[in-house]
């Protein structure tokens, strides 16, 4: 599973929360960058025209019966990925900031890493800028996390990621859904596992649509739970006790965590498999 | 017998009879029961010998009883507390596993070629009202 990517099974997950206005449009860029990948929307209970305008794009979407967050939402596709044996996961957001073009770069480092995030910040040059306390907290993540990682990331809290089967057997059983979560404690769990991370630097487009909150009190309570929520997840027991989340076929992958889920189906399997 | 003995061991067996009432009719379930019926059992004996709580609190070099009383409350109470928010936890946990697997059950089964007995399944599933199965 090393080279150039072009014979790996890829699922793309795309999570999406009320976003009928960008969702079109990113389905139908990955669709033409990516013509071989499969591409699954996770729509995290909208009540907007996610689900028809990612439909309508052309996407497979999966639909929560009630919004979840992006925790919830990219568990839900790690778990697909495992099931349908796809050799790796991107996680891509739904409002147009990544860019799919970046992917093939992300890809070949796979190679080197079961986890590639692309990250901002990388750059010198990078015109993506974050200021005040918002950009504090990135830095402190972006430091603990690298140690914890002994790997050299700037930027922890991006929801651009790339995973292979390893991770996504990890990811497919533990992935928070609490703040910060989806981001900073996957990584941590990530590692725990014995999963190595790296990054690519990338440079992110603005959002298509809708607005990133950034008001001064509001990102100083960013900052405050990013602290929180990074202390917590180093010292945090894993596996976790509120795993009861995993069925007996992903506990099966589970199990033998650390190793190739290769054949995962050695169980007698009642899943919908094909 | 004092007003407050008789206060407190009415006050426990109507939480006693209470709990029985209501694990008869299956509004509680036993492991929950357990804890509150100590609960009663022992303010109904610490309302029928005041001279222990007494005897208590003056070992422990407290000046007034009640105050070892109203201490023990509120820890108990904030234990409990505590219990069932780690319970609500475990709750959300599992209700959001139920809510990933339905979704992934749906899309198998919507999936053209999936289970579903015609391909015209593209139609959003929420617009089924909820209890209503195919």
């Amino acid at each position: 599973m090393r080279g150039d990517g072009s014979d790996l099974r890829v699922l793309i997950i795309v999570p999406a929360w009320n976003e009928q206005d960008s969702i079109a449009a990113t389905v139908t860029e990955i669709r033409t960058c990516l013509t071989t990948a499969d591409l699954l929307v996770v729509d995290d209970g909208s009540t907007d025209r996610t689900f028809e305008r990612a439909t309508e794009a052309g996407a497979t979407v999966c639909s929560l019966p009630y919004n979840l967050g992006v925790g919830g939402a990219m568990r839900t596709g790690y778990r697909h990925a495992l099931r349908e044996g796809y050799d790796v996961a991107v996680q891509i957001d739904a409002d147009g900031q990544h860019d799919p073009r970046f992917l093939p770069l992300l890809l070949e480092q796979l190679g080197h890493a079961d986890v590639v995030i692309g990250a901002r910040f990388a750059d010198r040059d990078d015109p993506y800028k974050v200021r005040g306390p918002r950009r504090w907290a990135m830095i402190l993540l972006a430091a603990v996390l690298s140690r914890v990682a002994k790997a050299r990331l700037t930027d922890v809290t991006s929801g651009f990621r790339v995973s292979n089967r390893r991770a996504i057997s990890v990811f497919a059983a533990h992935y928070p859904a609490e703040y910060l979560g989806d981001t900073v404690e996957s990584l941590v769990i990530a590692c725990r596992a014995g999963c190595t991370v790296t990054q690519v630097p990338v440079t992110m487009r603005p959002r298509a649509a809708g607005t990133a909150s950034q008001s001064p009190w509001r990102a100083t309570l960013y900052l405050f739970r990013a602290v929180v929520a990074l202390l917590l997840a180093l010292v945090r027991d894993w596996p976790a006790q509120f795993d009861d989340g995993v069925t007996k076929a992903d506990a099966h992958g589970r199990a033998s965590l650390p190793v190739d889920p290769e054949t995962p189906t050695d169980a007698p399997s009642k899943e919908v498999r094909r | 017998m004092s007003a407050s003995a008789v206060l407190g061991i009415v006050g426990s067996a109507i939480i006693l009879l209470s709990l029985f009432e209501m694990m008869r009719r299956h509004r509680l379930r036993e492991k929950y029961a357990l804890i509150w019926a100590v609960v009663a059992i022992f303010v109904m004996f610490v309302a029928a010998f005041p001279l222990v709580l007494q005897a208590v609190a003056q070992a422990l070099g407290i000046q007034v009883p009640a105050n070892l009383l109203f201490f023990g409350a509120s820890i108990l109470i904030m234990v409990l507390t505590l219990q069932h928010s780690s319970e609500l936890g475990r709750l959300e946990e599992r209700t959001r596993t139920l809510a990933e697997e339905i979704a992934l059950l749906r899309l198998a089964i919507e999936r053209p070629g999936g289970l579903a007995r015609s391909s015209s399944t593209t139609q959003k599933p929420e617009e089924t009202p909820p209890g209503e199965d195919e």
